[in-house]
């Protein structure tokens, strides 16, 4: 889904927390979900997390890898700004935003950066 | 002065252990009996329960709208407008009371909610009571004999969803042309900020005509759906960030209706050379310009997060700046001394404390701040953090996304041209900022710049009567100007021929 000219999207790995909360999420919902990163004002900077399919993707919206199956996207204009971010998927204690769906438990989804050295070593680093 | 926190004695605000929904003029408990506590972020502890509701709570309030949309509609300009002002007058009258209430729940300081949120909501309602009083219907003579009208009629019922940074001054901006254009409204607030708007609605519940205005009260994944999707809303409005707004605009598709988004920003604030050339009043008004970054705690859809100063007079000016930023007063938020309050919520803080990261792993320098706030006492478990400013270039994170936080990025540049790319150098278009003595210079940024409002020689100002509004992707649509009637309302043409000929066709 890369345009023309359009800088590659960076990597989507996640931590073992976030994929369990992603397997318990969509056992309870019978079915997959789909991760969008978000930008800008109240919510913004977080996963927005909806059933699989809910959000209609475009060809500007890169796909940056799946977690258990579930895809995760990036505007290519925000990977762009963002300088094509490695980014880890996480959880952390409070409400979802948005019109996100949580993994339940008083949790929702993050993402963090991945430190770039990260990429070499093939983990992810995990400041916030 | 300080006010006493809602819920403790001698508290100018009454506080009911737990809200039920708006609905229909009455307060209707959720269908599915759900309920979840609403914190404080200025201790992090509660203030009282709301109605955790589900999709049959929006249908409640839909029912209860579409009951009223047709008396409503039919009302004159006068009898509308008359209930908007009295909305005013009676959100004049408990201006503390409000005041107070915002501020607790928000975390913004209460001399900002005594001095803006709450007399800019009122003024809202005033604004837009006379306006749909002088809207005119227009008229075309399109030939001796056939006249066209248009007449302005009201969509119906409205969808509006609010954010949790100006709970009643953003519900006030959506509902005041709503109302005035003749609409009714099904009104989510925010997750985190769910309280006051309630507590605007004790105020004016026995204003409204029961159905006018609806208030129903959780999560967006639950109910935000549930009304943005709905086919029985005929417009809606979003305030909010992008995926949201996209999702918003998709289930309008479906829907085939108008939406309006305010979506995010990145808003530069250009410091010209000449500003410094003169030891007066009006730099001292630049500096406080600058610091405006910090005004809300940064959670601010125009905060001017990026500030680009002049290379010439950097040095300088960025020394008086951090001096100033250095004596911001933090804490707590009912006290008039107090300039910045806590962050809205624990995830504003984790988001604001890692971007910080991100900024200096970039290579950022931290000019001042960067950490939580330690406050203390009954506030240690706020979430304050302190007001920040890092240094670095426009290419970098921290200068491309919306923090949402009082942290600015700053950097320099040459010339008015650096000046205009830097400032255009973002995915957004919500707001900017020009100070110059040049008036020049100054109208010619103001039309290059990729932004729905350029505040010159001024910031942050939220006057009725100013359109607001995103170019690029902060949204659609402009408020707090009499345009946004049109947004509410959509045009009836009569064509009509007095002629008595026939075509000759047939």
């Amino acid at each position: 889904m890369t345009g023309t000219g359009q800088p590659q999207a960076g990597r989507i790995s996640a931590t073992p927390a976030a994929r369990e909360a992603i397997k318990r999420l969509c056992a309870a919902r019978g079915g997959p979900v789909m991760f969008v990163q978000s930008a800008g004002c109240c919510a913004g900077s977080v996963p927005m997390c909806f059933p699989a399919g809910e959000f209609i993707t475009g060809v500007h919206d890169l796909l940056l890898g799946k977690i258990e199956g579930c895809p995760v996207y990036i505007d290519s204009a925000l990977n762009a700004a963002w300088n094509s971010p490695d980014l880890v998927l996480d959880v952390a204690d409070g409400e979802p935003e948005g019109f996100s769906l949580g993994p339940g438990r008083g949790q929702r989804f993050i993402t963090r950066a991945a430190c770039k050295e990260s990429r070499q070593h093939g983990s992810p680093g995990s400041f916030q | 002065m300080k006010y006493t926190p809602p819920g403790q004695t001698g508290s100018i605000v009454s506080v009911q252990p737990r809200y039920e929904n708006f609905i229909g003029g009455k307060w209707l408990p959720p269908v599915a009996g759900r309920y979840r506590v609403n914190l404080s972020p200025a201790t992090a502890k509660p203030i009282c329960e709301v109605a955790e509701s589900t999709p049959e709570d929006v249908e409640l309030a839909l029912d209860a709208a579409h009951a009223a949309k047709d008396e409503w509609a039919e009302k004159s300009s006068a009898q509308r407008a008359a209930v908007l002002n009295k909305i005013a007058d009676a959100i004049d009258e408990h201006r503390e009371m409000l005041s107070v209430t915002e501020s607790w729940e928000n975390g913004k300081p209460v001399r900002e909610t005594l001095a803006a949120d709450i007399p800019l909501a009122a003024d809202h309602f005033r604004y837009f009571a006379a306006a749909i009083r002088s809207e005119e219907s227009e008229i075309s003579e399109i030939d001796k004999d056939l006249i066209a009208y248009h007449f302005k009629e009201p969509l119906g019922v409205v969808g509006q969803i609010i954010p949790f940074n100006f709970p009643l001054l953003m519900a006030a901006w959506k509902l005041a042309p709503a109302l005035a254009a003749g609409n009714c409204s099904v009104l989510k607030p925010a997750s985190p900020t769910p309280w006051s708007i309630l507590k605007l609605m004790e105020v004016v519940q026995d204003i409204l005509p029961p159905g006018v205005v609806n208030v129903v009260t959780g999560p967006g994944a639950e109910i935000g759906k549930a009304l943005a999707a709905n086919p029985r809303i005929a417009k809606v409005a979003f305030t909010g960030e992008t995926v949201t707004g996209r999702l918003i605009m998709q289930y309008a598709a479906e829907n085939i209706i108008p939406v309006t988004l305010e979506l995010g920003g990145k808003s530069p604030n250009i410091f010209f050379a000449d500003v410094m050339a003169d030891q007066d009043e009006f730099v001292d008004k630049a500096v406080e310009g600058l610091v405006l970054y910090a005004f809300n705690k940064g959670e601010v859809c125009t905060c001017p997060s990026r500030a680009l100063i002049q290379e010439s007079i950097y040095d300088r000016f960025i020394a008086l700046a951090l001096d100033r930023i250095g004596q911001i007063k933090q804490g707590n938020p009912l006290d008039t001394e107090t300039m910045m309050g806590p962050q809205n919520s624990a995830q504003q803080l984790a988001k604001i404390t890692s971007y910080v990261e991100i900024g200096t792993n970039e290579g950022a320098e931290v000019l001042i701040g960067g950490h939580r706030a330690d406050i203390g006492g009954e506030f240690a478990d706020g979430y304050f953090f302190e007001p920040t400013v890092l240094k670095g270039h426009n290419k970098m994170r921290v200068f491309q996304e919306e923090i949402f936080g009082p942290v600015l990025a700053v950097t320099t540049f040459t010339d008015e041209a650096d000046a205009l790319s830097i400032a255009n150098d973002t995915l957004y278009g919500l707001g900017a900022g020009v100070w110059t003595r040049d008036g020049s210079r100054a109208y010619r940024m103001g039309r290059a710049i990729k932004a729905g409002r350029v505040w010159t020689n001024c910031y942050h100002q939220y006057p009725a009567g100013a359109a607001f509004g995103g170019y690029k992707i902060s949204g659609v649509g402009r408020e707090t100007h009499k345009m946004m009637l049109e947004h509410y309302s959509q045009t009836k043409n009569l064509l009509v021929s007095y002629g008595t000929k026939p075509l000759g066709l047939f």
